[in-house]
């Protein structure tokens, strides 16, 4: 049963996602080169169907690209399209129509390609047809023009029909849906469509062929089988209502036993006997189906049904006997209901739909209701399987999961607190004895990279006008100062200085001349040699110097100037906490109200059939005494 | 009686189909639409949050001149199923993950994973990755590779994509 259920579920949810032309599933495909890891990054969040975080990635990734000088450099530049797309397309897996509505048209405004244009217009059309707004979706795919991309060619067409539909203008959408017949992926949808067009229209007898063709499909494939037995409902209490109870009685046959339509079909198939006057085949279904889940609302039907036959084939004893068992199973749901009520009104189901075990169950609507003081779910899942209900269940959780990241962001703003204070609480103390430290050393560097620069002049001046004195050692710079010294000495007293002397000085002079002069070559050779060297140790200074700069802005930059972001951050996550709670509490109370609603119907028409047995129970007794005492009229 | 109990049924039939709340407070779609169109709004507003929220986080925690981030992709069609990856860097070890089905899914189909955001010095560094998982065939896989990593001023992106042949580092 927990397999029934289950199985129920998943097609009504799938089905009404393959009713609306789904192509490509939401998250779309990786490119086949990626060159932006980033953007590879949101798709791993959208393959996990991890919608918020594949949104925030990829919009950070967006806005930086357009925020770059030159785009086209980017990574992104590359995906550029594809990235447009995905954001339209997993804003709309998380449900912000509005936002992936903006993003799609702004790709269909710009520059684009016919193909692509055509694709951001089929998916507008999708949205507006989804949010229940044909008309909109009729003006949308009216303005594809032009090349339409292979891969959504039959899904597009499919979406026309479907939008057609849902303006009324079935002859048109028929029309559409006969050339997709042989539309892979659509099996069973394409038929199952057309004939309900056709019905619609009028056409009758094309109407009831299709849904009779859909009915006989053969495939293997869960999706296709439920169609088809939908196709046979739909026929089947269609015949019944036209009170055609001989083709009735086999659509309904045409039903697997084990499928989410079973119920509903064995009463029907039960109910076509029954007309048929042929009630003891109609015991057969109603039989089966007694043995049922009880919460079912065909199986309840057939608690009435079953002794209903057995009286008309005058077996009343029996049917008073079944009656009563009915009785007492309709008593013990009904309290079942009231307390299920009841839970949901002290708020225990919306505590159940948060947990996060639950999270991690393909069958949690099943689960649910093995958790203690949680409604009773099988009630519920008509409603569950309902657009709206899906809808405000999945915004309920979404909200839960906003608060937690709010709650999150928040503690993680008293963390950057805290890390600020300890990196300010470092840095403060250490900084001012550096920065003095710094500038001493700055004003050294800055003058050696002076001389540095005169040296390098000087040095090109000399290639022009060689000047060997400038190449001279210190010693030989000594030696000339002394012999300048040594000849004032001996001219001092303004008398000429002795021959000897004089000659002597003038050979010194010599030596010093000759050697400046003839080494000059080797020593501009080995000047130039040395300020290479230089120039590349100034290059590792500079690179120092440009290391600390940065190390040093950084050091500041770690804690200064982030007190009024985080304080407005701050103000930020404060306000939308209050008005995601505001929204958690009204979005619960409406899921509330929803389910309140439906147990409650549910139990009205419970009390109604317990009332209804309690009467044919006592004409039972009665009818069965009556023959026991043999003036029956059995 | 039992004419007037099958027209009962049958109505109840009917009525089960389009079971209506016709109790207590009513729904209506216009109430339904409103507060989706709400929740949007506030869904819109903590995304804005959530992208300066980031670019704080970035500006705080990993300055472009020391940041590094380090990801995983899958190579070779589904070749391996990384069960964990071990990074380690400079001897240290930074991340350690192990992957749910979803992840690994998500890894198959061409998805990759920011696997560690930290701050390294420019210059030379040793990264050291540490595969367990499976091959296709149902094999256990376990490699171990060690390159070298130069990170200038800018932020330094590293790939390590995994195949069944080894484990291939790209510095972009």
């Amino acid at each position: 049963m927990k397999r029934l259920i289950a199985a129920l579920t998943i097609l009504i949810f799938t089905a009404s996602q393959a009713s609306a032309g789904t192509s490509a599933p939401p998250g779309g495909s990786a490119p086949l080169v990626l060159k932006d890891l980033y953007f590879g990054e949101a798709l791993y969040y959208a393959f996990q169907e991890e919608w918020f975080d594949a949104i925030a990635r990829l919009d950070t990734e967006l806005m930086q690209h357009y925020g770059v000088d030159e785009p086209e450099l980017d990574t992104l530049h590359y995906h550029i399209n594809q990235a447009e797309f995905d954001v339209g397309d997993f804003e709309l897996a998380y449900r912000m129509h509005q936002r992936a509505g903006r993003a799609i048209t702004a790709v269909i405004e710009g520059s684009v390609a016919e193909p692509v244009r055509n694709e951001a217009i089929f998916r507008l059309a999708r949205i507006y047809f989804q949010k229940d707004q044909p008309a909109n979706a009729q003006y949308a795919v009216e303005r594809i023009d032009g090349v339409v991309p292979e891969n959504i060619h039959d899904d597009l067409d499919f979406l026309r029909a479907q939008i057609l539909m849902g303006n009324g203008r079935f002859d048109q959408a028929a029309r559409i849906l006969k050339g997709l017949a042989d539309a892979r992926g659509l099996e069973g949808f394409v038929s199952y469509n057309l004939g309900i067009a056709l019905l619609k229209d009028g056409n009758e007898r094309e109407g009831r062929r299709y849904l009779d063709l859909t009915g006989r499909i053969e495939s293997s494939d869960d999706l296709t089988l439920a169609i088809r037995d939908k196709a046979n409902l739909v026929l089947g209490s269609k015949l019944l209502a036209d009170q055609d109870y001989e083709d009735a009685k086999q659509v309904f046959d045409r039903v697997r036993l084990t499928g989410p339509f079973s119920n509903r079909a064995l009463l029907g198939s039960g109910w076509a006997d029954a007309f048929l006057g042929r009630y003891e085949k109609a015991l057969v279904p109603w039989s089966v189906l007694v043995t049922r889940e009880v919460t079912d609302a065909s199986v309840q039907e057939a608690m009435l049904a079953l002794p209903y036959a057995y009286g008309k084939l005058n077996v009343s004893s029996k049917a008073a006997l079944v009656y009563n068992s009915s009785l007492g199973k309709f008593d013990a749901e009904i309290d079942k209901l009231e307390a299920s009520i009841q839970s949901i009104q002290e708020g225990r189901f919306l505590k159940a739909l948060v947990r996060e075990e639950l999270k991690q169950d393909a069958d949690w609507v099943v689960t649910l209701r093995e958790l203690p003081d949680t409604p009773e779910t099988y009630y519920l899942l008509d409603l569950m399987a309902s657009h709206d209900f899906q809808e405000s269940l999945k915004n309920y959780l979404d909200l839960t999961q906003l608060r937690c990241k709010l709650a999150v962001w928040e503690s993680d703003l008293t963390a950057f607190d805290q890390i600020i204070e300890q990196r300010r609480a470092y840095y403060d103390p250490l900084l001012p004895d550096i920065d003095s430290r710094f500038r001493q050393l700055d004003s050294q560097i800055r003058l050696r990279m002076e001389q540095r620069d005169l040296i390098e002049q000087q040095l090109t001046a000399m290639l022009v006008v060689p000047r060997p004195d400038h190449l001279a050692t210190a010693a030989e710079r000594i030696i000339s100062e002394e012999i300048d010294l040594l000849e004032r000495r001996l001219t001092a007293d303004g008398t000429a200085a002795p021959a000897g002397a004089s000659a002597r000085i003038k050979r010194l002079r010599g030596v010093l001349y000759f050697n400046i002069h003839t080494q000059y070559d080797s020593r501009y050779t080995d000047a130039y040699k040395h300020l290479k060297d230089l120039t590349r140790e100034i290059g590792l200074l500079n690179k120092q110097y440009g290391t600390f700069v940065r190390a040093r802005q950084a050091a500041t930059q770690s804690y200064e100037g982030y007190g009024e972001e985080i304080s407005r951050q701050r103000l930020k996550i404060g306000k939308a906490r209050e008005n995601v709670d505001e929204l958690m509490a009204r979005q619960g109370n409406l899921i509330e109200t929803m389910a309140v609603n439906e147990l409650t119907a549910r139990r009205d028409r419970l009390v109604d059939l317990r009332i209804k047995a309690r009467f044919a129970m006592a004409d039972s007794y009665d009818r069965a005494t009556r023959t026991r005492t043999g003036d029956g009229d059995e | 009686m039992f004419s007037r109990l099958k027209k009962l049924i049958l109505g109840i039939s009917l009525l089960a189909m389009s079971v209506a709340a016709a109790h207590g407070q009513e729904v209506n779609s216009t109430q339904i639409k409103g507060l989706d169109e709400q929740v949007q709004d506030i869904k819109s507003d903590v995304l804005s949050i959530a992208a300066e929220l980031s670019q704080l986080e970035e500006k705080l925690l990993y300055p472009s001149n020391t940041q590094v981030a380090v990801f995983v992709s899958l190579a070779g069609e589904g070749a391996i199923r990384p069960d964990s990856v071990q990074i380690q860097i400079d001897g240290k070890p930074v991340a350690h993950h192990l992957y749910t089905f979803k992840e690994l899914e998500a890894l198959l189909k061409g998805g990759v994973q920011r696997i560690y955001t930290g701050n390294i010095r420019s210059g030379e560094h040793d990264f050291e990755v540490l595969v367990l998982g499976q091959t296709a065939g149902g094999a256990d896989f376990k490699k171990s590779e060690q390159f070298t990593v130069h990170k200038d001023v800018g932020p330094g992106i590293v790939e390590i994509s995994l195949d069944a042949a080894g484990i291939i580092m790209k510095d972009r």
